[in-house]
């Protein structure tokens, strides 16, 4: 805006066009809504490639899909998905069972008990531990695991692997879920003569409950997902998973299905359809656990006010 | 019986003052919490045990091929095990390998540097810009739906992803995005390397923005809860003062939470160098070349290391898995430094509920 226009504007007072005065000139609208533009543009092409990969699958995927895709026995190519589900389930439940008892224990030292110097060193191991890359958990634990120690491709080694992936994550959430927890309750609990583990049981731990759950669905969702660490400690098989066998025996899941049996790799049809068929199944988990983080959260919400 | 002293505690016995307790030091230890602690303690330390674990076997298996392979491993581009017909194992300096092994893990490192960075620099405008628009304009109900769509986007396994880039989303690039680019750039020295046979859609293009597509979920979800955290008072100020809402989230927003979307942008790089599935399948894995233009085929680390273990496994010297165990530590060594680089440079930034941070 020139000075002769300002001059002009201050000398008679009346609104501008959209009722506001002084009259904001057009240039500042039009690049107030060049920059939303853009930033909606932004937006856009957030959510444009997830609902294109979505539809891209489940169109794929639901021509052929039976659900007796689910019981069928694999046969090498031929057959169903029964083990591949099986072993995915079994692997992230094992994983993070083992997992998640240790981060709930080390999430309790960590905001209750440790000391300052003990936090720092423990903290700053734990984010190296975040910070490698899967394939390269995978790469140590087929070298420690399955060659040195000989357990070869199996449930065990995988499940090793696996619970240290999800370590970081429940970790970090029950600490924060603990952090949160209001001081009041402890201390009011020490007012009160309360001993400290019957404190922390039925009082501190309750309230950290719902970001702890969170956590836990965190690295489920993780643990499903993941291929390299499971490619060089489960490597695939034929055989459902089972306790007896933990060792020795390769253990198959749904990850592998979803790029070795697809067109990528594999000529056969039918191991395409199975492909794009374990796709849908682990995009259904996945929804399945954001949904039930999402309720755990409005329960919690909702008990909390 | 004592009408003052209650007849049962919390544990169930009779209180009396804890200190006078005639029960056992265990059970004394327990109800101080003693248990809890110890246990915690020797839960905390089993992962780091664990961490050492692994740093120890890496540079165990990685330090004869360190020896051999020496300084161009870095510099060399070219990936022979030495497994043709006239293989013959040979001794040199101590280390055993097979005499045509040669290994230079140029085009590994040059490829996951550029994927990345092609990564970052399409991903995060995207993701600030999304997270601005999400926090400042949307109505609370579509903002909580879009979250859905990010929580979705980055719970979803990278090999969908990668089935996705390679099967559709490579191929829509090459056949409607690259040869609009690749036509129209002169032939000029720099901009050369937009000019290239965009082939099937597998290569460094098509990887990298796979790779924006997995880090824009972090970046985005962290900066719209840091973007949603600035207090009211400096944006109303900026607002009194006669700013329109563009220039208040340019000028106070944005830099009121610099620091921490510094800290997304890391957790997100942290991410795309570790990325596995996704991008070994869709950059074409060509070992030994490093990309002479943006569509060309190339490589990662990760990609090598895990199209590669089951020919390393074909050398009887065991030379190969050890150069692989290499790969691996120059990948940890490169994301570690990032995140140290990003621990000096900015505090912690707060978690968000995604499933972020993890590469596959």
């Amino acid at each position: 805006m020139s000075g002769a226009q300002a001059q002009q504007n201050l000398a008679e007072p009346r609104p501008g066009e959209d009722g506001y005065w002084p009259p904001v000139p057009r240039r500042r609208k039009v690049s107030n809504m060049a920059f939303w533009a853009v930033c909606l543009v932004a937006m856009a092409l957030v959510i444009i490639p997830t609902l294109w990969l979505v539809i891209g699958i489940i169109a794929r995927a639901a021509p052929h899909f039976q659900f007796s895709v689910l019981w069928t026995k694999t046969d090498n190519e031929q057959g169903g998905l029964l083990q591949s589900v099986l072993g995915t389930i079994v692997i992230t439940f094992i994983a993070i069972v083992i997992g998640g008892v240790i981060s709930i224990l080390t999430g309790l030292y960590l905001s209750e008990f440790s000391n300052r110097r003990d936090r720092g060193f423990l903290r700053g191991g734990y984010e190296v531990l975040a910070g490698i890359p899967s394939i390269v958990l995978g790469y140590v634990g087929y070298i420690v695991l399955v060659v040195d120690l000989h357990l070869g491709f199996g449930l065990l080694p995988a499940v090793l692997v696996m619970s240290i992936l999800t370590i970081p994550y429940i970790t970090k959430a029950t600490e924060t879920a603990l952090a949160q927890v209001p001081t009041g309750y402890r201390e009011g609990a020490e007012a009160l003569g309360i001993p400290t583990s019957w404190a922390m049981r039925k009082i501190i731990f309750k309230s950290a409950v719902p970001g702890i759950i969170t956590g836990f669905l965190v690295a489920i969702a993780i643990a499903i997902g993941e291929t390299a660490p499971l490619l060089y400690t489960a490597n695939f098989s034929d055989q459902a998973p089972s306790l007896q066998h933990a060792t020795h025996q390769a253990v198959p899941y749904l990850t592998y299905v979803v790029y070795y049996f697809s067109s990528l790799i594999s000529t056969s049809t039918h191991a395409n359809y199975l492909a794009y068929d374990s796709a849908l199944i682990l995009l259904v988990f996945v929804l399945i656990l954001i949904l039930l983080g999402r309720t755990v959260a409005s329960i919690a919400r909702r008990n909390s006010e | 019986m004592a009408a003052t002293a209650p007849a049962a505690g919390p544990d169930g016995e009779a209180a009396t003052p804890l200190s006078g307790r005639a029960g056992s030091a265990w059970r004394r230890a327990v109800r101080r919490g003693d248990f809890f602690r110890w246990t915690g303690r020797a839960g905390a330390y089993i992962p780091l045990l664990a961490l050492i674990l692994i740093l120890i076997a890496l540079l165990f298996e990685a330090i004869p091929a360190i020896k051999y392979n020496g300084l161009h491993f870095f510099y060399k581009s070219v990936w022979d095990e030495g497994t043709g017909y006239n293989a013959v194992i040979v001794h040199t300096g101590g280390v055993e390998h097979l005499s045509g092994a040669n290994y230079g893990a140029l085009p590994e490192i040059v490829g996951t540097l550029a994927t990345s960075a092609i990564a970052l620099i399409v991903g995060v405008p995207i993701s600030i810009g999304a997270a601005l628009f999400i926090v400042e304009r949307l109505p609370r109900r579509l903002a909580n739906g879009v979250g859905i769509f990010m929580e979705l986007l980055a719970g979803i396994p990278s090999v969908i992803i990668g089935l996705w880039g390679a099967l559709t989303f490579g191929p829509f690039i090459a056949d409607h995005i690259t040869p609009v680019i690749a036509r129209n750039m002169p032939d000029v020295p720099v901009l050369r390397f937009f000019r290239g046979n965009p082939g099937n859609g597998e290569g460094l293009l098509t990887s990298g923005l796979i790779l924006a597509i997995m880090i824009i979920p972090i970046v985005a979800a962290t900066t719209r809860d840091l973007i949603r955290q600035v207090p009211i008072l400096p944006r109303e100020g900026a607002i009194a003062l006669g700013m329109s809402d563009a220039q208040t989230a340019r000028k106070v927003t944005l830099p009121w939470v610099s620091s921490g979307i510094i800290g997304a942008v890391v957790l997100g790089l942290g991410r795309a160098l570790g990325e596995t599935m996704a991008v070994a399948m869709t950059c074409g894995v060509a070992l030994g070349a490093v990309p002479s233009n943006l569509y060309a085929t190339m490589t990662t680390i990760s990609a090598t290391i895990v199209t590669n273990l089951d020919t390393a496994l074909l050398d009887g010297t065991g030379f190969a898995v050890r150069t692989i165990a290499e790969l691996a530590l120059v990948l940890m060594v490169i994301t570690l430094s990032v995140n140290v680089a990003a621990r000096f440079l900015v505090r912690r930034v707060s978690g968000t509920a995604l499933p972020v941070g993890r590469g596959v």
